[in-house]
């Protein structure tokens, strides 16, 4: 049997789901930030969500991982509501830096599996393959602020990769890279998507990035962020950063770009 | 490792060249040997002093307060101070407090704690405790705003209950604040206790300066004096080395 194409994993229960999710912040000046949102993640999906700079991407990964209420409407993880906390099997990386300055490298990525309950080889073991493929080996006795950004953002994927968690959401990871390890490590991510069957989605401003690594590409609105284009990149599962050269990919990015522009000149300010 | 070690080389030869010539200054008769003793005389006298063992008692009572005055800062001042952070209106009422706070001359109430507490260590306890604790929450709250929103996230992703969250994530976080509060704590209480025997109490180290100055016994008073300053001076430089350990991994370099 070859691999199901993408679209035959929408007939499986959704992995996570929002309805009606709006999120609004409270203040001196209440801000609308996002929505309202309808998504369904299918489970082993890889969901890439691209927007203009404030339009709620950020808020969205917080009531998606449950760390944010949503103001209205609901999300669903698994078959189960969340409300205000994160269930079991979701790995956050968040947008800005967050690993600790006052452990190791090594022990940053353990601290992820610290209430595992798994005895020290096998902790010793993951964390060294984690270590190992965020290509971090020979930093592993470094402390992150010895690093620079990019690799100390790439402490950060690793710790949350090592729990392996069944929905890993990315917030711009490879924001801090250069494009050519950001093309090695998209390659990377899709290994590990397709090793472990995760869900995955994930937060990138590089259109290119989102139109490589993704089954479906998500565009959003300017503030409150609304999804006004949702891309189906009918990838096959089995799939690298070659793809670049596939004759599909100029006009997916195109696509992206188009939907993309009004709304980033929105942001700006200024008229379409 | 190097720069530190050549700072603080440099530290210790300005130190002798001052008191060299000090030593200088008082053997030519510039200064008169009887209003300052010469450091040589003073070295002489604290050894004197410490081996007739007439200031053991005085020592062992005096360091055990400055200690219990100390433990009880840190303990105290933390949970106050994390308290405090806590509830953001009793923060914004307290702050400005704090801020004034060591412009309050804590002596004068001292009376009131012999009043209350008897003529026990009690007082002095409790007056270096009044000295050392405010740096402590001062720097308590300090640190707890020095953890970054991102790593209570993090906490809350990783699904830690409060107490992991606290000593896995918001201390480590916190410590190099937190430290220097206990650093100024430790110096606070011992200047507290000190001062307090030297001006009212009978007892202790500041009690047994406080009697050799009255009495004109300038080699005693000398003496003690030095002892005293070389106490503060190693546990300050004990607590140093180890923030400066604790900081070392956290530079770059
Ligand atoms: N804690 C908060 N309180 C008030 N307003 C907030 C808060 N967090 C975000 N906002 C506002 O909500 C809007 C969306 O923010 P968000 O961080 O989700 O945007 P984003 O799409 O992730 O932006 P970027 O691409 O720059 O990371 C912004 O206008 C921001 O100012
Ligand atoms: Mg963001």
């Amino acid at each position: 049997m070859s691999a199901p194409p993408a679209a035959a994993l929408h007939d499986n229960p959704p992995h996570a789901s929002l309805r009606g999710v709006v999120r609004r912040y409270e203040g001196r000046q209440t801000v609308h930030a996002l929505g309202p949102i309808d998504l369904d993640l299918a489970a082993g999906e890889f969901f890439a969500v691209v927007g203009p700079s404030g339009c709620g991407k950020s808020t969205l990964l917080d009531v998606l991982s449950g760390l944010g209420v949503p103001t209205e409407g609901s999300v669903t993880l698994e078959g189960k509501p969340v409300r205000g906390q994160v269930p079991d099997g979701v790995g956050v990386v968040f947008q800005e830096d967050s690993s600790f300055p006052w452990l190791t490298v090594h022990d940053n990525v353990a601290f992820g599996l610290r209430r595992s309950g798994l005895d020290r080889t096998e902790v010793a073991r993951r964390v060294d393959h984690a270590v190992g493929f965020m290509g971090l080996a020979q930093f592993a006795g470094h402390y992150p602020p010895q690093l620079s950004g990019g690799m100390r953002q790439r402490v950060c994927i690793a710790r949350t990769l090592v729990q392996q968690p069944r929905l890993i959401l990315l917030d711009e990871p490879f924001g801090a890279l250069d494009q050519q390890t950001r093309l090695l490590m998209g390659d990377e991510l899709l290994r590990l998507w397709r090793d472990t069957g995760a869900t995955v989605l994930l937060i990138t401003h590089s259109l290119d990035e989102a139109a490589m690594l993704a089954d479906r590409v998500g565009v959003m609105s300017a503030r409150p962020g609304r999804f006004i284009d949702l891309v189906e990149t009918g990838w096959q599962r089995d799939r690298d950063s070659r793809i670049v050269s596939d004759p599909a990919f100029g006009p997916l990015t195109a696509r992206l770009w188009t939907s993309l522009r009004a709304e980033s000149l929105k942001t700006m300010g200024r008229a379409a | 490792m190097n720069r530190r070690i050549a700072v603080l080389l440099v530290r210790a030869a300005v130190l002798a060249v001052l008191v060299l010539l000090l030593e200088v200054l008082c053997r030519t008769g510039v200064i008169d040997p009887l209003t300052i003793l010469p450091p040589s005389a003073m070295v002489a006298a604290m050894i004197e002093q410490l081996a007739s063992g007439d200031v053991t008692d005085a020592m062992l009572r005096t360091f055990s307060t400055v200690a219990l005055a100390f433990l009880a800062a840190v303990l105290l001042g933390t949970a106050i101070g994390a308290l405090v952070h806590a509830v953001p209106r009793l923060r914004r009422a307290i702050e400005p407090l704090l801020a004034s706070y060591y412009s309050v001359p804590t002596f004068v109430f001292y009376p009131l704690l012999v009043a209350l507490l008897g003529l026990s260590m009690a007082p002095l306890v409790v007056l270096g405790l009044l000295s050392a604790a405010p740096a402590v929450m001062i720097s308590t709250l300090a640190g707890l705003d020095s953890v970054s929103p991102v790593l209570r996230k993090v906490a809350r992703v990783q699904r830690l209950d409060f107490f992991r969250t606290l000593r896995w994530i918001v201390l480590p976080a916190a410590m190099p604040s937190l430290f220097s509060g206990f650093k100024l704590a430790l110096s606070y209480s011992l200047i507290g206790v000190i001062a307090g025997e030297f001006i009212l109490s009978g007892n202790g180290l500041g009690y047994a300066i406080s009697f050799a100055y009255q009495s004109f016994d300038n080699r005693a008073m000398y003496g003690l004096m030095l002892f005293v300053l070389l106490v503060a001076i190693v546990a300050n430089g004990v607590l140093y080395t180890y923030e400066g350990r604790l900081a070392h991994r956290r530079r770059r370099g």
